[in-house]
């Protein structure tokens, strides 16, 4: 039997299609939107038109968004974050991002998001403090 | 001393930026480097690629890219080479949140980045002829905890 290699672990489970996906969930007090795989230039385009949509369409002023199932970010997922969050706050709404992991933290400390973005730990954090605020 | 090297060379589309950094990952993977080292490794490639992609081709898919890693003891250089317009001011790039292009919703924080994750980080670019950024990190290897 061939051994596994320490080699084949970064590899696991890569797949060059469609590596992002976009759930959304018309909550009472918010659109939740949650990104599933990778946020890159590739797919950044696309997640900023689906929102961007469905913010305009469903009348949402107030967005939840999950990186829970986000595997890679780089600097084109601040620039839709930071879009979506001049979107939301010119409607007077709020943006809350949740269940951010280290890595994407990092970038939000570099890019100075931090400072401006609210965030939780989870979705039921998230909408808690919409609740409170409203 | 432990050597070793790789090429690559591949269309400027976006769709392999991905394909890009999973490739130099798993190349960089001998040195067995932590998690957190891996991603810094990817994000720095993904940034370079995207960089190359939209400001060096401006999205012409015709261009190429070429990204080389050479491995020597603990320590990865990296070099994400195009050959496209170039960059006319180099100091005025890797200001934070300077982009050329804001109507794009660029965040204008790749050479940031590249910066902080990696220990150095050279631009070398000439307007008409191409960027090359040239990248070294040194890897903490885990591998010293089983000696």
């Amino acid at each position: 039997m061939r051994r596994r290699s320490d080699w084949a672990s970064p590899m696991e489970g890569v797949s060059f299609e469609v590596s992002l996906q976009i759930e959304f969930e018309h909550g009472r007090k918010a659109l939740i939107v949650r990104l599933k795989g990778e946020l890159d230039h590739h797919t950044a385009e696309a997640v900023k038109a689906r929102m961007e949509e469905a913010i305009e369409r469903g009348g949402f002023q107030n967005i939840v968004l999950s990186l829970k199932e986000l595997d890679f970010m780089d600097s084109s997922g601040i620039g839709v974050i930071l879009g979506r969050y001049r979107q939301i706050n010119s409607k007077g709404g709020k943006l809350i991002v949740c269940d951010v992991n280290p890595s994407v933290q990092r970038l939000f400390q570099l890019s100075g998001l931090f400072k401006i973005l609210s965030i939780e730990d989870n979705e039921r954090a998230a909408i808690s403090r919409l609740e409170v605020m409203s | 001393m432990e050597q070793n090297f790789m090429k690559l060379q591949f269309a400027a589309k976006s769709e392999n930026e991905s394909f890009a950094r999973v490739t130099v990952a798993a190349f960089v993977s001998q040195l067995d480097p932590t998690l957190e080292e891996l991603t810094d490794i990817k994000t720095v490639v993904s940034e370079a690629v995207t960089n190359a992609i939209i400001h060096g081709y401006d999205n012409n898919p015709e261009g190429i890219i070429t990204i080389t890693a050479r491995i020597e003891d603990d320590v990865v250089y990296l070099s994400v080479e195009d050959e496209g317009k170039g960059i006319e001011d180099v100091e005025q790039a890797r200001q934070p949140l300077y982009t050329s292009r804001p109507e794009l919703e660029r965040s204008g924080m790749g050479f940031t980045i590249m910066e902080n994750f990696m220990d150095r980080v050279e631009i070398d670019s000439s307007k008409g002829r191409g960027t090359k950024v040239t990248m070294m990190k040194r890897i903490e290897s885990k591998k010293a905890l089983y000696n």
